[in-house]
């Protein structure tokens, strides 16, 4: 279907045809549908000529998708034939682009220095790809995506084999990289951004394509910013900024698009971010109209087919029967990935009075988000199963009042087909093979069957009829069967909380779930176990953050945007938002060189106070949070390091003298307090932990009130657990009587591990106890030497992962975005510095 | 750089998704600039309307922030306290242009001898 450079088709200048000549520069998408139009409106009204770049006739330029994945044909995709170019009388300069507009004489002028008089011109000269200014971007072997000839080149390179590279994960990028893998190749993407597709998709949604894409081989980095595309005469691989290199034969830029305005600034016509026109299509010269991808409309370009259409009518108006009005609509985005369905359309981005329902169908790998705001639907993000996307999209366009669906909605149409507005009616409505579980496909009948069989419980309903049991999604629609067939007698209940409110499940479901489902990351979590918001509260965040890391150690990465501002800041925060610091003290124990260093921070930084610790130590007040850093690093030159004051985590382990010095100890409290603390340190936990020894029953180190508290008797150790002083003063339980110190620092790390690994997030270890009973405990760590040893290891295993000083690591410019201001305000005039 | 009467005051990509980075104002306080999880990006007076608590270092989730200080939940797009508690924060205008962050400069004036005399 190609045609040789220059070709023209029929109906070359009549000479003698009075008619006004309108000439389209640009035989694309908006150029030719804009000509279609006018054609539909007056087939007689114009002497027609069209300028197309690329040397063939007008395609679907979105299909060339299919036709890279090798599932269409470029035959398949052509819009317009020469024969309907002929029939319409419409000649086509392809292959010769417009290389200038003459507005004062009103002719276009070819490359090839072909001349054509206009009395109406459509400028529809679509966007260019952006091509990153980085070394090697001249290399052959890097393409972008945008024509029929870069889809072949993309296909010769494929054929030849290697690997390839997509810089770009968004719609065009990930599409390319689904084509080329199909076509064999080893594909890496590489995307700037946190998640892939921002703007289509949340993060939920991103979470689970990219798992999808994986699944299916490619390599995706997110946050990769790429510095440099290597090779000698050929594209031989890319290099990122953090020094990673991927070897490549192939380079493909989908980074994105930037309207083709250079006709048209050339020429003098207003232009923008592409070339400003009004309602009616019409540039800044009333003879000049301009479509598509190349026109900026109220401040906005638009990407995608759907608006322009819109355009091409509004336009089509405009030539022919007077003033046309384009009015831009929402628009919506599919993923043209064989098998991996994506739809997203309108804002999801909630704000204000912004309701989002969520369900997450895990078995089936579904996630459905809608945004409702006023009772009308502003957007919504479809995954997996996306057939009803149109539908809400239609609510969303119209801006229905979607209160009388409220209940249903997010089980779309079908399910929102029957019943009036009160939710309870429209459960009444529901035909007894209306499925109301989706993980288990219940029907509405079986669940009344299961409470009229005497199920009155969600449990119990649970139980007989599989339904809600798997996800938490249907649970509303059992229970208001539970009320409808129950009447007065379902009073509703639930028995053990959930999490907060984002779920239905416990703390313990989730913990079970996580390892038995093996869930590694807080969004598939979020996505297996049906929460119902897009990512979470700040009270779920951490919990789940703290569980990925005690189940996944040195392998969960953990999510500092997850954590509380004090675990987050390695510091803890004051009320006038400065941070006080203690530095670690192994076992309560000081030398004048720690002192020291202390002392000269507290001048260096202006400390406004400085202060001994209940935990024996010192405690540096009033730093601000650009100095930590710094703080941290003078510390860090003494020896010190973080003394985790601020953490859920082990915070000290007080000591007193013991038998060195004192005249009463029975053991060294000092120098196990100190072993004691150098293998916990680091570790975090559900909650704080406190850690003591004395080295006599006079207990002056308060082991009696701590988490683990060891009491040195004549005879060894005596190991005491589930104290706390506080709001709620408990003494300790007493475990066992050791007669080593390794036994006793065994016992201690058995008894963190296993609170670590069963106590809920932000229960310290007396409640715990008091939950799960003293007798559980000591079956676990005294009866069952086995087990015991098994929870050692593990806690060392995690410790392995833990032991890093994190003030080290950012006084080394770790997170320095945590620390350093995005930039500075400075006082009229007001001119800003953004950071580096 | 200063186009028009927006402010230019750093790459998006510098605000970690769910968190936020702060600009300083001499004489008034900070500006807290939030990108959340589906980036989109607020900016906000760094001061919790409860105890002037910085919201800048609470956790993002939603389209709203969780005061590290008492644990208020502060709505980004209009700065009021959510639920029971009463209260609201000013906001300032901000948009985000080829990957820039730019915030609206006359709120920022307007805002500034405000923030002085409190
Ligand atoms: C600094 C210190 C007070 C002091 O100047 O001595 C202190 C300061 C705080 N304590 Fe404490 N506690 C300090 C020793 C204690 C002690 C005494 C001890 O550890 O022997 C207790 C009672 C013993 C206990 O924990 O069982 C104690 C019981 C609490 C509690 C109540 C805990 C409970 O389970 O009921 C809280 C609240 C909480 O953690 O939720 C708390 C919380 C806090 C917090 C972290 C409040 C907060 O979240 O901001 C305070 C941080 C201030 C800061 O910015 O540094 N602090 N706190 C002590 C630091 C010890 C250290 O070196 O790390
Ligand atoms: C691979 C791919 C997949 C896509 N998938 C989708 C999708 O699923 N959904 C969706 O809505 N959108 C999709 N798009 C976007 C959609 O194709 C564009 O929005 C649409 O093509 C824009 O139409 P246009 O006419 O403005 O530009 P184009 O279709 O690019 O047409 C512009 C034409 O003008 C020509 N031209 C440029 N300068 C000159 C000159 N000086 N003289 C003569 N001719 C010139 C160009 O060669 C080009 O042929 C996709 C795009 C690509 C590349
Ligand atoms: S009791 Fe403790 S403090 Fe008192 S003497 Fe013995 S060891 Fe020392
Ligand atoms: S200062 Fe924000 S909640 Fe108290």
């Amino acid at each position: 279907m190609d045609f040789s450079a220059g070709w023209q088709g029929s109906g070359e200048e009549r000479s003698g045809d009075a008619r006004p000549h309108l000439v389209v520069i640009g035989n694309g998408m908006a150029g030719c549908r804009a000509v279609e139009e006018v054609l539909k409106r007056d087939p007689h009204r114009y002497r027609i000529t069209i300028f197309g770049a690329e040397p063939r006739v007008n395609y679907d330029r979105i299909m060339l998708s299919p036709v890279l994945a090798g599932e269409k044909s470029f035959d398949e995709i052509v819009l317009n034939d020469r024969a309907w170019y002929a029939a319409n009388n419409i000649s086509l300069v392809a292959g010769d682009p417009v290389a200038a507009i003459d507005r004062s004489r009103r002719v276009v002028t070819s490359a090839s220095g072909r001349s054509v008089a206009y009395d109406k011109l459509i400028i529809a000269t679509g966007s260019d790809p952006i091509m990153i200014p980085i070394p090697g971007r001249d290399l052959p072997g890097v393409v972008s995506f945008r024509d029929l000839d870069d889809v072949e080149a993309m296909v010769r390179a494929a054929q030849a084999g290697g690997d390839a590279v997509v810089i770009g994960g968004g719609l065009l990028g990930l599409e390319a990289a689904h084509g080329l893998t199909l076509r064999g190749m080893k594909v890496t993407v590489l995307h700037l951004m946190p998640t892939l597709m921002e703007r289509q998709l949340d993060e939920a949604a991103a979470w689970l394509l990219k798992t999808a894409l994986e699944g299916r081989g490619q390599t995706i980095f997110t946050g990769a910013d790429t510095a440099e595309i290597l090779g000698d005469g050929k594209v031989e691989g890319v290099r990122l900024k953090d020094g990673r290199e991927i070897p490549a034969t192939l380079v493909v830029m989908a980074v994105g698009i930037r309207p083709n305005i250079r006709l048209a600034a050339a020429a003098g016509l207003a232009v923008g971010r592409g070339i400003h026109v009004d309602d009616a299509m019409v540039t800044s010269d009333a003879d000049i109209l301009a479509v598509g991808e190349c026109a900026e409309h109220d401040g906005a370009c638009c990407g995608l087919v759907a608006p322009i259409w819109e355009m091409c009518r509004a336009l089509a108006d405009t030539l022919t029967t007077g003033a046309g009005t384009y009015r831009p609509t929402a628009t919506a985005t599919k993923l043209k990935v064989s098998g991996i369905d994506v739809y997203s359309a309108g804002d999801f981005s909630g704000g204000d009075g912004a309701e989002d329902i969520v369900l997450r169908d895990a078995a089936r790998g579904v996630y459905k988000r809608i945004v409702v705001r006023d009772a009308r639907i502003v957007g919504t993000v479809l995954y997996g199963d996306t057939a009803d996307g149109s539908w809400y999209f239609d609510l969303l366009k119209k801006g229905e009042d979607v209160s009388p669906l409220r209940a249903t909605l997010i089980h779309g149409p079908v399910a929102a087909g029957a019943g009036g507005g009160d939710p309870h009616a429209r459960l009444a409505a529901l035909p007894a093979e209306a499925e109301i579980c989706g993980c288990n496909g219940v029907s509405k009948g079986a669940v009344v069957a299961a409470v009229e069989g005497g199920a009155c419980t969600l449990d119990a309903v649970r139980g007989c009829s599989k339904a809600s049991a798997s996800c938490g999604s249907c649970t509303s629609l059992v229970e208001g069967l539970l009320a409808l067939t129950l009447g007065d007698a379902y009073a509703g209940e639930r028995g053990e909380k959930p999490m907060c409110k984002c779920t239905s499940f416990t703390h313990d479901d989730v913990r079970r779930e996580i390892i038995a489902q093996s869930l590694r990351a807080i969004p598939e979590v979020m996505q297996k176990l049906h929460w119902s918001t897009p990512d979470g509260c700040s009270s779920c965040r951490p919990a789940l953050n703290y569980y990925l890391l005690c189940a996944w150690p040195g392998e969960y990465q953990d999510d500092q945007q997850s954590r509380f501002v004090n675990e987050r800041m390695h510091a803890n925060i004051q009320k006038d938002g400065t941070y006080s610091v203690v530095p670690r003290m192994w076992g309560g124990i000081t030398n004048p060189r720690e002192l020291r260093a202390i002392a000269d921070v507290v001048e260096k930084y202006n400390a406004p106070l400085v202060k001994v610790t209940g935990g024996q130590r010192l405690d540096i007040f009033g730093i601000r949070k650009e100095d930590l850093p710094a703080v941290w690093a003078d510390l860090n030159a003494a020896g010190m390091v973080s003394g985790h004051a601020y953490g859920k985590s082990l915070r000290t382990v007080k000591t007193c003298v013991g038998s060195d010095w004192c005249r009463f100890g029975t053991q060294d409290s000092t120098g196990l307090g100190v072993k004691i603390e150098r293998m916990t340190w680091g570790s975090w936990m559900p909650h704080k932990f406190k850690i003591a020894v004395s080295g006599c029953p006079r207990n002056c180190a308060e082991a009696t009130i701590k988490d683990f508290g060891v009491v040195c008797v004549d005879s060894g150790y005596e190991l005491h657990i589930g104290g706390n002083g506080g709001i709620k003063v408990r003494a300790t339980d007493f475990l066992c009587r050791v007669a080593t110190e390794a036994e006793a620092m065994d016992h201690c790390a058995a008894f963190i591990q296993l609170y670590r690994e069963e106590a809920r997030y932000l229960e310290r270890t007396a409640p715990w106890i008091e939950r799960v009973g003293l007798a559980y405990l000591q079956s676990r760590l005294v009866d069952d030497e086995d087990g015991r040893r098994a929870l050692t290891e593990r806690f060392h295993v995690s410790q392995r992962f833990c032991q890093t000083d994190p003030w080290a690591e950012r006084a080394a410019g770790a997170h320095h975005e945590q620390h350093a201001p995005l930039g500075e305000l400075r006082p009229a005039p007001q001119i800003l510095e953004p950071a580096e | 750089m200063i186009t028009g009467d927006w402010l230019d005051v750093g790459y998006l990509a510098e605000i970690p998704l769910r968190g936020a980075r702060t600009i300083s104002v001499p004489g008034g306080d900070d500006i807290a600039v939030f990108r959340t999880g589906s980036d989109q990006v607020y900016a906000l007076v760094n001061r919790c309307p409860h105890g002037r608590g910085p919201l800048s270092e609470g956790i993002v989730h939603g389209s709203s922030v969780t005061c590290p200080l008492h644990n208020w939940v502060i709505s980004l797009a209009s700065g009021e306290a959510q639920g029971q508690d009463k209260g609201c924060t000013p906001t300032i205008p901000v948009k985000v242009s080829g990957g820039r962050v730019l915030i609206l400069r006359s709120a920022i004036v307007a805002l500034a001898p405000v923030a002085r005399a409190a």
